[in-house]
């Protein structure tokens, strides 16, 4: 299959781990996030909390871990729908296509989020 | 057509994923404006108090708890837990569950 060349971690084994490993990440997070917010935050708590060296770490490593997790993911979907047998030759260069705007879209949102961080 | 509620409950995973994979951007763009300065701080909990704003953002948050709860299951049988036909149900069943309780209380949250 041309597929494999496209996933994550070229192996299916690894892309599963790869996938449950980012999720854990991204659900310690976003709970993070929301016990941080609780019933409201001003913005100089919202600020200090950011300026701590371990939420800029946990946020690096929370948007590393949507990169490659929305990838793993992404990629589930689109070899699933858009293929040859689902829609002929057409399917391959659609989800090539839809492939690249995603990952367009992950590089967006990983560069965004670090120039929050540190701006 | 009638399909069991495992196949709804797996399918809203991954609709609810491709979801997310948009609503993040939202929220990213919430945190550069929480995070900037105290006027966009400010104009932020303003925008923040309109009714549609709060239903996309209450639309995002129900994504991510049904993605989560979903995502925790996918975890739970991973370790060979619920691998059977009646735990598949009633994973399903828990998760559809946790899953409207949690986007009620993001509701409650954000009003
Ligand atoms: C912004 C955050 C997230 C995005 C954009 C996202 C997106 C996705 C997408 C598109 C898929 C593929 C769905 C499929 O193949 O059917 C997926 C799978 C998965 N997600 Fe997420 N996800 C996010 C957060 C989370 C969190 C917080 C968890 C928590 C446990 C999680 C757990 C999982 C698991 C376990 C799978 C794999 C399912 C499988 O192997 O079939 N995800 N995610």
């Amino acid at each position: 299959m041309v597929t494999a060349v496209t996933s994550f971690g070229r192996s299916g084994l690894s892309d599963w781990l790869v996938q449950r490993v980012s999720a854990v990440i991204l659900l310690a997070y976003f709970i993070t996030l929301g016990v941080s917010i609780g019933d409201g935050v001003t913005y100089a708590e919202w600020k200090a909390l950011f300026e701590q060296t371990w939420m800029r770490v946990f946020s690096v490593m929370a948007v590393l871990s949507l990169a490659a997790h929305a990838w793993i993911g992404i990629w589930a979907v689109l070899t699933d729908y858009l293929t040859e047998r689902m829609m002929g030759a057409k399917g391959n260069v659609l989800r090539f296509v839809c492939q690249i705007l995603s990952s367009l879209a992950i590089f967006v949102y990983v560069i965004w989020t670090i120039q929050i961080l540190w701006s | 057509m009638k399909l069991p509620i495992t196949a709804y409950a797996s399918i809203t995973h991954r609709v609810s994923g491709v979801f997310l994979f948009v609503g993040v951007g939202l929220l990213i763009w919430m945190l550069d404006a929480s995070l900037s300065s105290p006027e966009s701080f400010a104009s932020l909990t303003n925008t923040l108090t309109s009714v549609p704003v709060k239903l996309l953002l209450w639309a995002v948050l129900a994504g991510a708890a049904y993605h989560s709860v979903a995502g925790i299951k996918h975890l739970i049988m991973d370790f060979g837990i619920g691998e059977s036909l009646e735990g598949g149900v009633m994973g399903a069943r828990i998760v559809i569950a946790s899953a409207v309780v949690l986007t009620l209380l993001a509701g409650a949250w954000i009003w």
